[in-house]
């Protein structure tokens, strides 16, 4: 047992660290230290920064762009990344369709959607949540009719996370109602947002903010070659792509480096006041998420090191997404209680407004988004598979009940 | 990066998982329990034969130079046989302090009957009064005619009936809660004016209050720097927090296993009664708090390895867990065994009073969450 690095491994994080100093854009950079929405723009140029490094998908195969890294060297990239505070690079092309594609897709559709991906050229979103259909994602009601050399869907997907910014939309579809288990007749369906019929309806989030949308189809006619793989197999293709990502999904690193800015902050004392960190019952407090997220870090490094000697993860890595999560969200908490009475002004325009000049905020200027970021927080053990059917999973196919 | 054993503690693992699947018998553990000694001296023995007495020593010792994982790696398997055996205080704290204290003499005495197991030995480490703060000492040993005079009283000291060696902490100097003046004494079981008044404890362990009315200790009954002992306390506590971490979480992986299966075979209103959810999740809370438990039992035992400077601060979140995570894992082993987790019959009960016990030793998990924030 042996908790270093190899030389290779921490040469390799000098190199992440020094393109951090000089690759990561400073108006990005400033954004996100100060609470500021990205936008679009934002997000696609700090994904094509890591692109121009040939490090936009440190897990696709070396022949679709990948970086051939060893799992320790992904770790160690995702870390870094993190204790930056860069901004979450954004699943939905390079985690999610980017994979299927390139796995079960055609040598057409890999030719020409696997580059706009990879350069971060083309926004994606995710068409799997229906309104009816939730945690039982099989029994989504969303049609592919075939007609002729086209599907015509009809259907409403919801929780289509920034598809307000979207060109492209993968979603899974029923093309047959003759089955025998809910999960067959699906298929795995690319459509072009701009196709006729394609609506998207803005559903405001908790905390006032434009993140997630309704997307409803009437009639869209999307053209046969769209499909993925066969029809009637795209529940297996989801599915895949649910499990792709282990590595990272604890999202351990961003939560050190959230916890290490709070007890950062809280070690200082307003001006004729004291510190909350010098308060023995919230140093606890913040001490008990400490050691849960310390538990989570190694929990994460034992599948890491499973993986890294080309094992598989033990079934210790089925934890990581519960646990992860609860911990995101027991961090969120602890900054609205530091935040104190200024987790209660509502003044969303500053997180928009780069240029509002900080003598004319109201409370410390990190307090202000405590609240919404907490309430916001909340989706994190609801998406993704919620995490009551986390432990569903894990009582079935760990504990063989 | 590496979570692996090599090949040697490997080796040791097999030994006794070899061992304890294969002999070491809970009707047996019963009536050893329920015999003169309170364990088998016999299987002690076997203890020692096997080398297992000899691996945290150094082998100019006689010993087999094993470090903090081996002591792991063996704790975790006592944990899961719920060995009775006085390992701990023998071997992890008596001879604990001797490794630390370098002191050639005491070690040359005492060590070769503790690792050959023809003797053992207890260490009294704490006070009707100290509560978990080490430096709490009212037990004073002053000058005396030939040497020194020890009076005072040690609580719940384990092994203290079967010791043939008891190290006895005394304050040689200073006031009762100094850190400096506590100096380290070895104390043959048959000094007259020693009063012990044994009992077993209700996890199956034995121990007792240690009296001591004007002991009188020859000069070189001092173990290493006199007025210093504190320090070498402190090492020994370290190890035992990550040998009864690493025991409960031995204990913890036991009893989830125990607890699914039993919910695998159970049947009620017709159905198995693993089949129902509210247990599902209970049974998937204690699988994920056994492996967080685990988690840093591994990180823990790596910093303590590597001498790393937070190596007290990692056993403090390891104490804290395991305390935390043990009472919940306990607590739910019992509740989802129904009626039968609360008989004497049953090895589950028995796994969870151990459990349970181990957060109040060496510092349990409010105690430790306050160091670890300090």
């Amino acid at each position: 047992m042996d908790l270093n690095f190899s030389d290779a491994d921490l040469a390799f994080r000098n190199e992440v660290r020094e393109f951090l100093r000089t690759g990561y854009p400073a108006d990005i950079r400033e954004k996100m230290d100060r609470g500021i929405r990205l936008g679009r723009e934002d997000f696609l140029r700090w994904q094509q920064c890591l692109h121009a490094r040939g490090w936009a998908a440190p897990n696709w195969p070396v022949e679709y762009g990948g970086t051939g890294w060893s799992a320790t060297q992904k770790y160690i990239f995702t870390t870094e990344l993190a204790l930056a505070n860069t901004p979450t690079i954004m699943p939905f092309g390079l985690s999610m369709v980017g994979p299927v594609i390139y796995t079960y897709g055609s040598e057409a559709q890999k030719q020409r959607f696997l580059p706009d991906i990879l350069a971060s050229r083309v926004w994606w979103c995710q068409g799997y949540s229906e309104p009816g259909a939730g945690s039982d994602l099989a029994s989504l009601k969303t049609r592919a009719e075939r007609d002729g050399d086209h599907y015509v869907i009809n259907g409403t997907k919801t929780w289509t996370t920034l598809g307000q910014f979207a060109d492209w939309i993968f979603l899974l579809a029923r093309t047959s109602t003759d089955v025998s288990r809910k999960q067959e007749g699906i298929s795995f369906i690319l459509a072009d947002m701009t196709t006729p019929g394609i609506s998207v309806r803005p559903i405001i989030t908790i905390d006032g903010e434009h993140e997630v949308n309704e997307v409803h189809f009437e009639n869209v006619r999307v053209p046969v070659e769209n499909l993925v793989g066969e029809e009637g197999r795209g529940w297996t293709y989801g599915k895949v792509l649910l499990q792709h990502e282990r590595a990272g999904i604890a999202a351990v690193a961003r939560s050190k480096y959230r916890l290490d800015t709070l007890k950062r902050l809280a070690s200082e004392a307003p001006e004729g006041g004291t510190a909350l960190m010098d308060d023995p019952v919230f140093r606890r407090k913040v001490a008990t998420v400490e050691i849960e997220l310390l538990a989570l870090e190694y929990t994460d490094l034992r599948t890491l090191a499973a993986v890294a000697t080309g094992g598989a993860p033990g079934p210790e890595s089925s934890i990581l997404k519960i646990k992860g999560t609860e911990v995101q969200q027991a961090i969120d908490e602890l900054y609205v209680e530091a935040a104190g009475c200024y987790a209660f002004p509502f003044t969303p325009e500053l997180f928009t407004s780069p240029d509002i000049p900080d003598s004319t905020r109201i409370g410390p200027a990190w307090a202000a988004d405590t609240a919404p970021h907490y309430f916001n927080g909340r989706k994190v053990s609801i998406y993704g598979g919620t995490n009551e059917i986390q432990k569903n999973i894990i009582a079935k196919a760990v504990l063989g009940l | 990066m590496d979570f692996s054993l090599n090949e040697e503690q490997a080796l040791l693992k097999d030994s006794l998982e070899r061992f304890i699947q294969g002999s070491y018998d809970f009707d047996a553990r019963r009536r050893h329990l329920a015999s003169e000694a309170g364990y088998s001296r016999e299987i002690y023995a076997q203890f020692a034969e096997l080398g297992w007495t000899a691996v945290p020593f150094s082998e100019s010792d006689g010993g087999l130079d094993g470090g903090p994982i081996e002591l792991m790696v063996m704790m975790e398997q006592f944990g899961r046989g719920l060995v009775i055996e006085p390992y701990l205080p023998s071997i992890v704290l008596t001879g604990g302090v001797l490794r630390h204290a370098g002191d050639d003499a005491a070690r040359a005495r005492w060590l070769p009957g503790l690792i050959d197991g023809s003797t053992t030995g207890a260490l009294a480490l704490q006070e009707p009064q100290s509560r978990f703060d080490l430096a709490n000492m009212r037990t004073r040993a002053a000058p005396g005619d030939a040497g020194w005079q020890l009076d005072g009283h040690k609580a719940v000291v384990l092994n203290a009936r079967d010791a043939d060696l008891v190290i006895v902490p005394a304050r040689t100097r200073g006031r009762d809660t100094d850190r400096d003046g506590v100096t380290l004494f070895a104390l043959p079981a048959d000094t007259p004016g020693v009063t012990i008044r044994a009992y077993p404890t209700v996890d199956g362990m034995q121990a007792g209050e240690l009296l001591l009315e004007g002991v009188s200790l020859p000069e070189d009954a001092v173990i290493g720097t006199p007025h210093a002992g504190l320090e070498v306390l402190e090492a020994v506590v370290r190890d035992a927090l990550l040998a009864v971490s690493a025991e409960a979480v031995g204990i913890m992986a036991v009893l989830v296993e125990k607890t699914v299966e039993y919910s695998k075979s159970r049947k009620q209103f017709g159905l198995p009664i693993g089949a129902f959810q509210a247990l599902q999740h209970r049974m998937v809370e204690m699988f994920m708090e056994h492996e967080q438990s685990r988690s840093l039992l591994y990180m823990a035992a790596m910093k303590l390895a590597s001498e790393a400077p937070d190596a007290s601060r990692a056993l403090s979140a390891l104490k804290y867990q395991v305390g935390r995570a043990g009472r919940r894992i306990g607590q739910e082993a019992v509740q989802l065994h129904g009626g039968m987790g609360v008989t004497d019959e049953l090895d589950v009960a028995h796994y969870f009073k151990r459990l349970t016990m181990i957060d109040l030793a060496f510092g349990n998990a409010d105690h430790h969450l306050g160091r670890f924030a300090a």
